[in-house]
């Protein structure tokens, strides 16, 4: 390993670990850094695969910070934050509806430096709450089911696509299953607001039999066996860093709209060493001037200039508005709209 | 006055007390901006938290009984489109909350009105703006009250007020400044009829006793005419006291010369030695007292002329030359050598020719006066810049007295005793070259011995 000089690994934890604080964790590793003074912990929905590029790379800039990285589902997280008194220097989390409802309840601290000062204001709330990813929800598609059916560019062509061909796609759609997967609420909810076909699109998917998934890997995973031909609302960014050793799919991004999450980090109002959060926030919001560490997780950096080019790009708006689909009540009805569109055998 | 009391100018005041109404006017600016742009700020979030209320309580319906409501996505996005304040909702159907935030305090001022009601609390540490507003809900046969409650944080409308408070205060000082600078400007103006007319009455001479006419603004009308009074009895004064001193010294000269006279018949038929030498000091006394009314009608003549020169072209050559042969007289009796070192053009200027010749003839009397027997006095005209006509004598020059004081009157040497003399020869010249722009110089000859008495006067 590259940074070895740098860190060491302490001790990797897996499976579920119940502390004794009553949250769910799924994993935890501790980078411990030479000549480390301090430690900052974070608790983050990313894999730690997917991650650890950017601890390392971290270290090697700030080399006295030992990192504690936990892994938690995005509801587990906020438990931790709200209920719990587990002590985090800092949240990072893809659901951006939970880290916004984080702030706007007050449990998060405010950060400014020249770094964040520089973000665009989309990628920002109340100097709390800062976007260091922007990832896209994409359709991927099998390369044998579609080659002899041209491929949809539009949710409408989708739609008439999946209408006329139902002897292929029946039982062999994919999509998040938004009752247990918290991004695939957020990218079914804000599809429901920026376009009339999302209810259609369902109800279209719920006559062919879809699977319902908790998570983008095992979508991808499929569709490579070949037993889905297209998964829809898949993480733009895991699908392309698994393009390169999965052969025979493909990511098609939709370009009516396309809905973008913006992976989030903030600092928890019980963090003990903000200081440090605040240099790990830094160092994320900066990511766009580091292109070898993109290719290393597959995270795209926050570059409003992609987002100029394909203008379909919409990322979701950081702020009140996505306090609406967190609503009980809403979500209840959304849930219950989505149920009887999806499920309907 | 008493020392180091303040003179206290009019314009310092003029320029204070309108700073003072500038700083009042500015604090009022400031003040009043600031509350308008403040209120306004702060309907702007009214209105905005009234448009949420609205659309959540339109957004309300019932099914099977229950009061439900779809949360627009609306409702809560406006409020994000005017700052990143945090917001708070709570929805309320007969005491039992629907959804929302259950801790969220419902204002007590709820009268089930269906307008917007208004009001700033306390939410999670927080001040909040809240609104409430009711909305009755039929579910089957019932309706139900359902009370919808929006707050958002200020801190928006807190920033807002402090950028307008900085702008304000900005506009507030910059208003302050100029008008002070402009108070300044008006000050000066309004000080300047008044600073006219000290220059109009410090330019004049000392002699000069016109009224004065400068245009003044009606304000000073008043003080004008006193002055231009008060010169009007001064200049009669001057009059009467010089008309007294002609007078006087001819009624005092006239009797004189019949007492010299006289004194000179009965010196003659004396023959006592002692008893001739009190007629001589006696002669001697009334010949100095001649002198003196003599030289005190001159100087009377010379103090009323000056105020109305008699201005004609003449050549100080010629003048000089005049004066030369009626002294050789006097001088002769004395062996006195007269040198004249005259140019040879004519030295005109316009100029009063009884005055000039009387100041050239007191010059030189003196020096013939102090000069000893068979001595040497020098005369010369030279042209520069101005003309100056020098007499340099080898007599006894002044006697350590300072000369800048010999031109008042009265004034004499320290050397002089035994010479009769008034002490206004001097104050004659220097009053007639004076009249006519120049100056006189007195100092002692550069060779030690005698006086130098310059007469400078303009080229005209």
């Amino acid at each position: 390993m590259r940074f070895t000089r740098f860190a060491c690994v302490i001790g990797i934890f897996f499976g579920l670990v119940f502390g004794a604080n009553g949250f769910e964790t799924e994993e935890q590793k501790i980078y411990s850094s030479s000549n480390a003074t301090q430690t900052l912990r974070i608790i983050s929905t990313a894999d730690i695969e997917a991650f650890e590029p950017i601890v390392y790379a971290f270290q090697q800039q700030n080399p006295s910070v030992n990192i504690d990285y936990v892994v938690a589902s995005s509801s587990e997280l906020m438990k931790a934050i709200y209920e719990e008194n587990a002590s985090f220097d800092l949240a990072i989390s893809s659901a951006m509806d939970l880290q916004t409802k984080i702030a706007n309840d007050g449990f998060a601290k405010t950060y400014t430096s020249e770094a964040t000062d520089a973000l665009p204001a989309w990628a920002k709330w109340r100097n709390q709450v800062f976007g260091f990813t922007q990832e896209p929800a994409v359709l991927v598609i099998s390369e044998a089911d579609f080659s002899d059916l041209s491929v949809p560019t539009t949710r409408k062509e989708l739609i008439d696509l999946l209408r006329d061909n139902p002897e292929k796609f029946t039982g062999r759609i994919g999509t998040y299953d938004v009752r247990i997967s918290g991004l695939g609420y957020l990218f079914a909810t804000q599809d429901s607001r920026n376009t009339e076909s999302f209810w259609r699109l369902t109800e279209v998917m719920g006559r062919l039999d879809t699977r319902l998934y908790c998570c983008s890997g095992e979508m991808i995973s499929d569709v490579a066996a070949g037993k889905i031909a297209l998964a829809y609302n898949v993480l733009g960014s895991y699908a392309n860093s698994r393009l390169k050793n999965t052969p025979g799919i493909r990511v098609v991004p939709l370009d009516d709209f396309l809905g973008v999450m913006l992976r989030t980090a903030l600092i928890p109002e019980g963090a003990r060493n903000p200081a440090a959060s605040g240099l790990m926030i830094d160092f994320l919001v900066q990511l766009n001037g580091r292109p070898e560490l993109n290719k290393l997780t597959g995270l795209p950096p926050i570059n409003s200039l992609t987002l100029q080019e394909g203008s379909a790009m919409r990322p979701i708006r950081l702020g009140p508005g996505l306090l609406v689909f967190l609503d009980r009540m809403r979500r209840e009805t959304f849930l219950r709209s989505w149920t009887n569109s999806i499920a309907q055998n | 006055m008493e020392l180091g009391q303040k003179r206290r100018s009019i314009r310092w005041r003029l320029v204070i007390q309108l700073s003072i109404i500038a700083a009042v006017m500015s604090l009022a600016f400031f003040l009043a901006v600031r509350a308008v742009a403040e209120q306004a700020a702060a309907d702007t979030q009214d209105d905005i938290l009234a448009a949420s209320a609205t659309s959540i309580a339109d957004a309300l319906y019932s099914e099977r009984g229950e009061v439900r409501l779809e949360l627009p996505y609306s409702a809560l996005s406006m409020l994000g489109t005017i700052s990143e304040d945090q917001v708070f909702y709570r929805i309320v159907a007969n005491d039992v909350t629907l959804t929302g935030y259950d801790d969220l305090a419902i204002p007590a001022a709820q009268d089930h009105s269906r307008t917007p009601v208004f009001s700033t609390t306390t939410y999670r540490g927080a001040e909040v703006r809240t609104v409430a507003m009711s909305r009755a809900v039929s579910t089957g046969n019932l309706a139900q009250d359902v009370t919808v409650v929006v707050a958002q944080t200020r801190l928006g409308l807190a920033a807002t007020s402090s950028r307008i408070t900085s702008s304000a205060t900005a506009v507030a000082v910059g208003f302050f400044l100029v008008a002070t600078l402009l108070s300044l400007f008006a000050a000066q103006s309004a000080v300047t009829p008044l600073n006219r007319l000290t220059k109009s009455v410090t330019r004049r001479g000392p002699n000069d006793l016109r009224p004065v006419v400068s245009e003044i603004p009606s304000e000073l009308v008043p003080l004008v005419d006193a002055l231009n009074g008060f010169l009007a009895r001064l200049r009669a004064s001057l009059t009467r006291s010089e008309e007294f001193i002609v007078e006087a010294a001819h009624r005092i000269r006239t009797p004189l010369a019949t007492v010299r006279t006289q004194a000179e018949v009965v010196y003659r038929q004396m023959e006592k030695p002692k008893n001739k030498r009190s007629v001589r000091e006696m002669i001697r006394a009334v010949d100095e007292s001649s002198r003196s009314a003599g030289q005190l009608l001159e100087h009377a003549m010379v103090s009323l002329r000056t105020d109305q020169l008699d201005t004609q072209e003449i050549d100080l050559v010629d003048l000089m030359g005049d004066i030369c042969e009626r002294v050789r007289p006097t001088c002769d009796l004395k062996d006195i050598h007269l040198n004249l070192d005259l140019c040879a053009q004519p030295a005109k200027i316009l100029g009063d020719p009884i005055l000039l010749q009387s100041a050239v003839h007191n010059i030189l009397d003196n020096a013939i006066k102090y000069s000893p027997a068979d001595s040497t006095i020098t005369l010369s005209l030279e042209k520069g810049d101005s003309y100056r006509m020098t007499f340099s004598d080898q007599g006894r020059g002044f006697g350590g007295a300072d000369p800048a004081n010999l031109v008042h009157r009265f004034t004499r040497g320290a050397n002089v005793s035994d010479i009769i003399g008034s002490g206004l020869g001097l104050t004659i010249a220097d009053e007639v070259v004076r009249a006519h722009n120049g100056y006189l110089e007195i100092k002692q000859n550069k060779e030690g011995i005698g006086a130098c008495v310059s007469l400078v006067l303009p080229v005209s």
